[in-house]
């Protein structure tokens, strides 16, 4: 559960109906994987991951991105209950797909940075922090059923 | 985690658009930090940190002035950094996961700052930099 309080679900929502959800994905996901290339290791199936303009480029890595940051908007609709929310996913990223939680927390901090860089000066010290907060949230609710 | 020489590059780029604004964004990258990571407040007790705090203002240009200066000597960073190196080692011995939290937020200042300039290469460049400066800031812990 998040901690947040009603001002702060306010300002994540706002900024939230202001992000292009694919195009942002796309680039949180990218920026993940240029950043950080050992994050590459999930991703093999992807084709040309070797530089960052082929990642940037790269049409999986696109789709995949969106398709993330759809689920991560779907957590947003259920900020008191993200356990409850990702219960699946996180069963999912545990036993079949077998990521290391702390590439959540990885790409958490990259779609800061990404809506920081979108947003500039509206993404005000403040929103940050309710971020910090939403994504540390998500993050934990897809480790949760680790085992 | 070795600096390539297109990440020197980058760096110098990136610094080189910062210019001036270092004591800025310093000061901001802590606000961040404060806020988004509370438990960072511990190692500040004794300062004011409400928005706009001279003290912060201060200890921003610091931070600024210093990663200015290591951007400078990307060739010999320990050397460079050695006096601040043994200041946190010996006596401020901030935790080193902190070192991560203000390298995220001094990034998230510059994307916000520079959307255009913060391309992903540029981004790699400055992550590995910061963290190569956290690195030798923790290297005489123990």
């Amino acid at each position: 559960m998040v901690n947040l309080s009603g001002d702060e679900k306010n300002a994540v929502h706002g900024l939230w109906s202001k992000v292009k959800v694919d195009e942002v994905g796309g680039e949180a996901l990218g920026r993940l994987l240029v950043v950080y290339p050992w994050t590459r290791r999930f991703f093999e199936s992807f084709g040309d991951l070797s530089t960052a303009d082929a990642v940037m480029n790269n049409p999986k890595v696109k789709a995949h991105g969106s398709k993330v940051l759809n689920s991560f908007g779907d957590g947003l609709s259920h900020l008191d209950n993200l356990k409850g929310t990702y219960a699946k996913l996180s069963e999912l990223h545990c036993d079949k797909l077998h990521v290391d939680p702390e590439n959540f927390r990885l790409l958490g901090n990259v779609l800061v940075v990404v809506l920081a860089r979108h947003f500039g000066k509206e993404f005000t010290p403040d929103l940050q922090a309710a971020y910090q907060k939403v994504v540390a949230g998500v993050a934990n609710a897809l480790a949760h059923r680790y085992h | 985690m070795v600096l390539s020489s297109k990440d020197k590059a980058n760096i110098k780029t990136a610094f080189g658009k910062i210019g001036g604004h270092a004591a800025d964004y310093g000061a901001e990258a802590l606000e961040r930090m404060f806020l988004g990571f509370p438990t960072t407040k511990t190692y500040f007790p004794h300062f004011d940190l409400s928005h706009g705090s001279a003290q912060v203002k201060a200890h921003g240009k610091k931070v600024g002035d210093a990663l200015t200066k290591a951007a400078d000597h990307l060739d010999d960073l320990p050397s460079a950094l050695s006096a601040l190196s043994d200041l946190h080692a010996h006596k401020l011995r901030v935790d080193p996961v902190n070192f991560k939290l203000l390298s995220h937020c001094l990034l998230v200042t510059v994307a916000a700052h520079h959307p255009g300039d913060f391309t992903p290469a540029v981004h790699a460049s400055l992550d590995k930099f910061l963290a190569n400066v956290s690195t030798v800031l923790t290297s005489k812990y123990r």
